[in-house]
């Protein structure tokens, strides 16, 4: 009895944290739908009075967003690949050998990750303007990299520090040469650290706005989160904010379909199984 | 043919410490051969030796007559059962067993067949879609025992294939094992802790200690005439009690009153200021139970009995005994040298279950001296093997030396 209460209880609790959570959320979702002339009303209502596409429309034929959305997916891709595939060799490097420096080396990487990176801003504002990188993708993806590569690095050494690695001898001692033993049991075994770790990369570069509104001036390289600080809606006259909304929408959904999409991949111990016990 | 023949094989690890020492060893083709001794002996270590996952440091590896030391793991044609299975967590149980067969891109048809008459012989025909994770620890270590026979491989290795499995279960697969090998005929070698694994399951066994080979030979010759102290004391459960003694005018003074074996395996030996006797637990018996005609023939004693217990099929009685402080010492330092429990001065007896011993009682206990063995207390050697004995139901194979 005292057990079904207990998770009566969580429940609740559960359900108010995400109502907490996703209210928000709604409210966006719900205001990007709302005429932006007359959102304001006298008596609001959480949802549209009338549902209407205005504000995507809007948000699409601003070239502000569409060249940030542009921007974004570019800068955190390219980011996300080079953090990725850096990380996965150091990582490989961290869980399988032994070399003198490695303590510091992880400690190094995770005390760049703990940075304030409103520190760097300004030093990084004047360097980027003198080498000319200022307001460029590379000007954005090489400090992006600082900060995920750390982030990619421990991830993906804790995922490869569990791969049972006799599974690589055992596929020797079946013929497998060292080549055949890493691509054919190795890789699949460390396929969902390395899509964990990107996602995790990829949702950092995608949110990232502090650097991305210091070092970007124009609709070159500017980000979305930076974008929208900028947006100002269809005419001077009217009010950004159901457009700015729509463009969070936008945004979101990438990050929402990733999770959706990999979540069973994330969630997965695929290693489980392999050994006794 | 794959007999395995090591000759003076050596293992020092990269930090320096030699954990393999001068081992020799003949494996017969299609010979059963135990690899047995305390943690840490450089069992695991000669395994991997065979199997190419450890380079060898001096010594020649020979299989099938072919020096295989510069060899890779994928070369030498060996099947290996890992100590944790080491089972491909993203395959599933068939993909698992054809694995080597897809190394060597077998055609279909063949993977097929093989892979569902190696299940077939294991039992795992309606788990071959499944996945290792879903499966309970004999399951997994029957697909492990799958992947190393489906491709017909020239020999078998296992590491401790049992250890983690529950007592029934382990006595389960441990007879399938034994049948299994029989068989398919192939030469196997099998690393154990477990006493009755290596007294059962194979041809002849290999007792190793610091990395050093101390005897070869069948579960008899073990039991029966070990090599030194450490082979007495490792095989057998409960372990041989040994005793000081003291062998003066051809009479031999132990702890509970002085003998005279007449036979020539323990007269040969002469008189020696200290010796270690080592009795079997089962060498005792109570007196009252010794058939008139055998009690003249040995040495009755009486002694008090600390502790016994019943066990159904056993008795066994602890019997503490009197030694002089300087012999106790010198068989502590003993002890501590064997890594072995049982050197305190407290005798482990088995009985018949019929005996009306019990504990806190006086006894009167009876062995036969001709039965026991001298050890050479400085060596540990022992004084009264005889290493050519052979018994009936040994099962060691034609050509092979015992040692
Ligand atoms: N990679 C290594 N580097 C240095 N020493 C090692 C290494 N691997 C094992 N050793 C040492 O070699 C000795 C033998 O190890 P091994 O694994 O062969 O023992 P084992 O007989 O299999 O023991 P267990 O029964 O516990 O499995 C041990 O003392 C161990 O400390
Ligand atoms: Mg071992």
């Amino acid at each position: 009895m005292v057990g079904q209460r207990a998770s009566r209880w969580w429940t609740t609790g559960g359900l108010l944290i995400l109502v907490w959570a996703l209210f928000p959320l709604l409210w966006m979702v719900s205001l990007s739908f709302k005429d932006p002339n007359t959102f304001r009303s006298q008596t609001p209502t959480f949802f549209p009075s009338k549902w209407v596409w205005t504000n995507y429309q809007t948000v699409f034929s601003d070239a502000l967003f569409t060249s940030a959305l542009r921007n974004s997916i570019g800068i955190s891709l390219i980011a996300t690949l080079l953090s990725v595939v850096i990380a996965m060799f150091a990582a490989y490097a961290i869980a399988r050998m032994d070399y003198p420096g490695k303590k510091f080396l992880l400690s190094m990487a995770l005390a760049i990750a703990m940075f304030p990176q409103a520190a760097l801003v300004g030093p990084l504002f004047n360097m980027w303007r003198s080498l000319g990188i200022y307001d460029t993708w590379i000007g954005l993806i090489i400090p992006d990299l600082t900060f995920a590569l750390p982030l990619s690095i421990w991830t993906m050494s804790a995922f490869f520090r569990q791969i049972p690695w006799e599974m690589e001898q055992a596929a020797q001692v079946d013929g497998a040469t060292a080549w055949q033993a890493f691509r054919r049991v190795i890789v699949p075994l460390a396929a969902p650290g390395v899509f964990t770790t990107a996602i995790l990369t990829f949702f950092f570069c995608w949110n990232e706005f502090l650097l991305a509104i210091s070092l970007t001036s124009t609709n070159r390289a500017r980000t979305v989160p930076a974008a929208l600080s900028f947006f100002t809606g269809a005419s001077q006259f009217q009010s950004p904010i159901t457009a700015i909304m729509a463009a969070s929408v936008v945004v979101t959904i990438p990050v929402v379909l990733l999770v959706l999409a990999f979540q069973r991949r994330i969630m997965a111990g695929l290693t489980a199984g392999a050994v006794k016990g | 043919m794959a007999e395995i023949t090591m000759k003076n094989i050596v293992k020092r690890y990269g930090d320096g410490f030699q954990a393999v020492n001068d081992v020799s060893l003949d494996i017969a083709d299609g010979e059963f051969m135990i690899l047995v001794g305390p943690s840490g002996c450089g069992k695991s270590t000669l395994l991997r030796m065979i199997v190419g996952l450890e380079d060898i440091t001096s010594g020649d590896m020979m299989i099938g007559g072919v020096r295989v030391n510069k060899k890779a793991p994928r070369d030498r044609n060996l099947a290996m059962v890992f100590q944790n299975y080491a089972l491909y967590p993203h395959l599933t149980v068939f993909e698992n067993i054809a694995f080597p067969l897809r190394l060597r891109k077998a055609p279909e048809s063949e993977v097929r067949q093989r892979v569902n008459e190696a299940a077939e012989m294991l039992e795992l025909t309606e788990h071959l879609g499944r996945r290792p994770a879903n499966l309970s620890g004999g399951q997994r270590q029957r697909v492990a025992m799958g992947r190393a026979i489906v491709r017909k491989a020239d020999a078998f290795l296992f590491d401790e294939p049992l250890s983690n499995l529950d007592a029934k279960l382990r006595g389960q697969m441990r007879t399938e094992i034994a049948r299994m090998q029989r068989r398919l005929g192939t030469t196997t070698v099998y690393v154990t802790h477990d006493q009755t694994e290596a007294m059962t399951l194979g041809d002849r066994i290999a007792v190793l200690r610091k990395g050093v080979l101390q005897q070869v030979g069948s579960a008899h010759q073990l039991y029966e005439e070990p090599a030194n102290l450490f082979v007495a004391g490792f095989i057998g459960s409960p372990p041989m009690n040994f005793v000081p003694g003291r062998i003066a005018d051809g009479r031999i003074e132990t702890p509970f009153g002085t003998v005279a074996p007449t036979s020539e395996r323990i007269t040969r030996i002469g008189d020696r200021d200290l010796v270690i006797l080592g009795f079997r637990p089962e060498y005792f018996e109570d007196y009252s139970l010794v058939p008139a005609g055998a009690r003249t023939r040995g040495h009755t004693f009486t002694v008090d009995v600390d502790v016994t217990e019943w066990l159904g099929n056993e008795l066994y009685a602890y019997v503490p005994y009197e030694a002089p402080e300087e012999v106790t010492r010198q068989l502590g330092e003993l002890e501590r040298e064997l890594d072995s429990e049982q050197m305190r001065t407290q005798l482990v007896v088995a009985l018949d279950p019929a005996s009306r011993i019990r504990s806190g009682t006086k006894a009167e206990l009876w062995f036969d001296p001709e039965r026991m063995h001298v050890f050479d207390a400085a060596t540990g050697d022992n004084l009264t093997r005889d290493p050519d004995r052979t018994f009936d139901d040994d099962n060691v194979h034609a050509g092979v030396r015992t040692e």
